[in-house]
């Protein structure tokens, strides 16, 4: 998706994913969708910057956070507003939920780190077929708790899967703190297992893509895996309405880490507001077209 | 002869020069080893491309195995002894039997986890049990169970290369060394095939030769198939209770009127009284499954049911410790005498 590398273009794929998720938080109370969700505010930058290098091919894995994922993808908005309401038209019919997204390349687990060894499998099967596609794989703080996560970075490394690890560290699993869940560091941990392994600590969509760029080019020429871990901020709660932090500090981090007020700053304020007022209506006609699809039959 | 042990192996052989999309991971697979149980043999040798041996890490195994069998290959992942699918557990139960239908069946997951199961080798409480039942209610799984009556290494075969999966395929230890059973080898036993049209894995109905119509319908699985059939004759030749024996290969899923039900219920009408047989604990096993589907197939009419399993204990390691645990043949026949 080169188009989505340009200023406006990483713009773009921001402001869907925040007015998706902002549409989804506000409905949410009303009824319209079932089960819970986990929203991607103060992340979109990650998912953008990384993403905007897939090739035609390349395989993503997602986690419970997957809706800013799979929307940086190139998902359908109306498909997954759709899959958040059981409906028939959703991205897996209505049978996966918020959690449980496949589409094309893109496959999405809420079990934290179970989709780990998955996607390194997946991996090794492309490099085994001959393919040249690489593997995403994004993971939470919170995975790096889950044995299995360990096992699959050693085989990553031993068998040289072609995969990128994208470890997402929004300090926080749920309501837990990091510094109450994680010994050591992140990028340590990888690097134990000979994963070279680059850290960001940013919201700057384009410092993002940059690094990505390098990995993704490295990835392709070198092997792998590689991994990247990105320091990043939660805006939101964990699901709905289960934010415990406090509200002084939450609106610190909007105010110092907005991937879309960092970014869009870069833009000539005309073209901002006319591509915001495109991706508002854009994401409006989604969700109501969602809401008149049908329900699956039975 | 050949031992289900020979016949497993041929089986990965077959599977893996017929489709170049077949891969084997596990522990210790490499030759001259050959795999804990040396079901792997050869098989490095041949195909050093395809056969990766592995770290102990199950749970990444099963996970890597979804993910190649996600991306069009074929892959085997050798668990090396059944009590280690605790590992797998998640793996199995939220992801690998989940993906097709929580992906809207865009998506087959053709991937077989073979592993052994069962004591009696004085292995001691967690190399020793019989586990299969924890994973019979996991929707989208199949489950099957080698026995010397249906070919295990032709089951194996069809199971890598012919199922959408995924498959847990269960061998049992002392089964290994046990020759796989040409019919007209049994000259003591009749034997009627179901061939089920949900299922690759047969279902076999034995009866003895020439016997006067049976008083009793057994029903077992894998290793304790083989002592329901040695019980079956001494029942006959010492006691006079003349029994059929009804032997699924497919432990799950389960059809409706599917072909153990059917089997069953074919022996029932006459018999009217039904032994289960398993190596597993007793409480909520196989046979507790067994018997809740046989009652309503003859309603008003069942006249005696019974399980016989393993106690509810973990397993000694000392062999006549071990032995008061599990059910042998002397267990049978005594179940079976006091039910006709």
């Amino acid at each position: 998706m080169p188009a989505m590398r340009d200023a406006a273009g990483l713009y773009r794929q921001l402001c869907r994913i925040r007015r998706f998720e902002e549409t989804v938080l506000d409905a949410f109370p009303t009824g319209v969708f079932y089960g819970t969700t986990h929203t991607y505010l103060g992340q979109e930058a990650n998912a953008v910057g990384v993403l905007a290098h897939l090739a035609e091919g390349d395989l993503v894995f997602s986690n419970h956070r997957c809706h800013g994922h799979f929307i940086a993808y190139g998902g359908d908005l109306r498909a997954l507003f759709a899959e958040l309401m059981g409906k028939a038209t959703g991205v897996c019919g209505g049978l996966g939920g918020s959690q449980h997204l496949h589409w094309k390349n893109f496959y999405s687990n809420g079990v934290l780190g179970s989709t780990a060894p998955v996607a390194v499998g997946a991996a090794l099967a492309e490099k085994a077929k001959g393919s040249q596609a690489l593997t995403v794989i994004f993971l939470g703080d919170g995975a790096l708790g889950e044995g299995v996560v360990y096992e699959s970075f050693n085989l990553a490394s031993l068998w040289k899967a072609p995969i990128l690890f994208v470890l997402e560290d929004n300090h926080i699993a749920q309501t837990t703190p990091t510094e109450l869940a994680l010994a050591g560091s992140i990028s340590a941990r990888l690097t134990a297992f000979g994963i070279p392994c680059r850290e960001l600590d940013s919201s700057d969509v384009q410092e993002l893509s940059a690094a990505a760029g390098e990995e993704f080019g490295a990835l392709r020429q070198a092997g792998g895996p590689r991994a990247l871990v990105l320091h990043t901020q939660r805006f939101g709660p964990h699901s709905k309405g289960d934010d415990t932090r406090d509200q002084k500090a939450l609106d610190k981090i909007r105010a110092e880490r907005d991937p879309l007020t960092i970014h869009g700053g870069r833009l000539a304020s005309k073209q901002r507001a006319s591509l915001e007022a495109e991706v508002r209506a854009e994401v409006a006609a989604a969700f109501k077209q969602a809401q008149a699809d049908p329900l699956p039959a039975q | 002869m050949t031992t289900v042990l020979e016949s497993l192996n041929r089986g990965l052989h077959q599977a893996f020069s017929q489709d170049p999309r077949v891969y084997l991971i596990g522990e210790d697979l490499l030759d001259p080893y050959g795999g804990t149980f040396k079901v792997s043999k050869g098989l490095s040798s041949q195909y050093p491309d395809r056969v990766w041996t592995s770290p102990v890490s199950e749970a990444a195994l099963a996970g890597v195995g979804a993910g190649m069998a996600l991306r069009g290959l074929k892959p085997v992942v050798e668990i090396m002894f059944g009590d280690f699918s605790a590992l797998i557990a998640d793996l199995l139960i939220n992801s690998i039997s989940k993906f097709r239908s929580m992906y809207n069946g865009q998506v087959e997951v053709p991937l077989v986890i073979r592993t052994p199961m069962g004591g009696r080798r004085g292995y001691g409480p967690t190399h020793s049990q019989t586990l299969e039942k924890i994973y019979l209610g996991v929707p989208g799984l199949r489950t099957l169970v080698a026995n010397t009556l249906a070919d295990p290494g032709d089951l194996l075969c069809k199971a890598i290369l012919e199922d959408p999966g995924p498959v847990f395929f269960i061998e049992n230890k002392l089964l290994y060394l046990n020759p796989v059973l040409a019919y007209q080898a049994l000259q003591d036993f009749e034997i009627e095939l179901s061939t089920p049209a949900e299922s690759y894995a047969p279902t076999h109905t034995l009866r003895i030769n020439g016997a006067p119509p049976a008083a009793l319908t057994l029903a077992a699985y894998g290793y304790m198939a083989e002592l329901a059939r040695e019980a079956m004759l001494r029942l006959a030749f010492e006691h006079e209770i003349f029994c059929e024996l009804v032997v699924p290969c497919q432990l799950s899923p389960l059809a409706p009127q599917g072909a153990l039900d059917t089997a069953l219920a074919n022996s029932l009408q006459h018999t009217q009284r039904l032994l289960s047989i398993e190596e597993g604990t007793y409480t909520l096993g196989w046979g507790a499954e067994v018997l809740a589907r046989a009652a309503p197939a003859l309603p008003g009419q069942l006249k005696a049911a019974r399980r016989l399993a393993a106690a509810d204990k973990p397993i000694p390691a000392s062999v006549p410790l071990e032995e008061g645990v599990l059910p042998g043949t002397h267990e049978i026949v005594e179940a079976a005498r006091s039910m006709v």
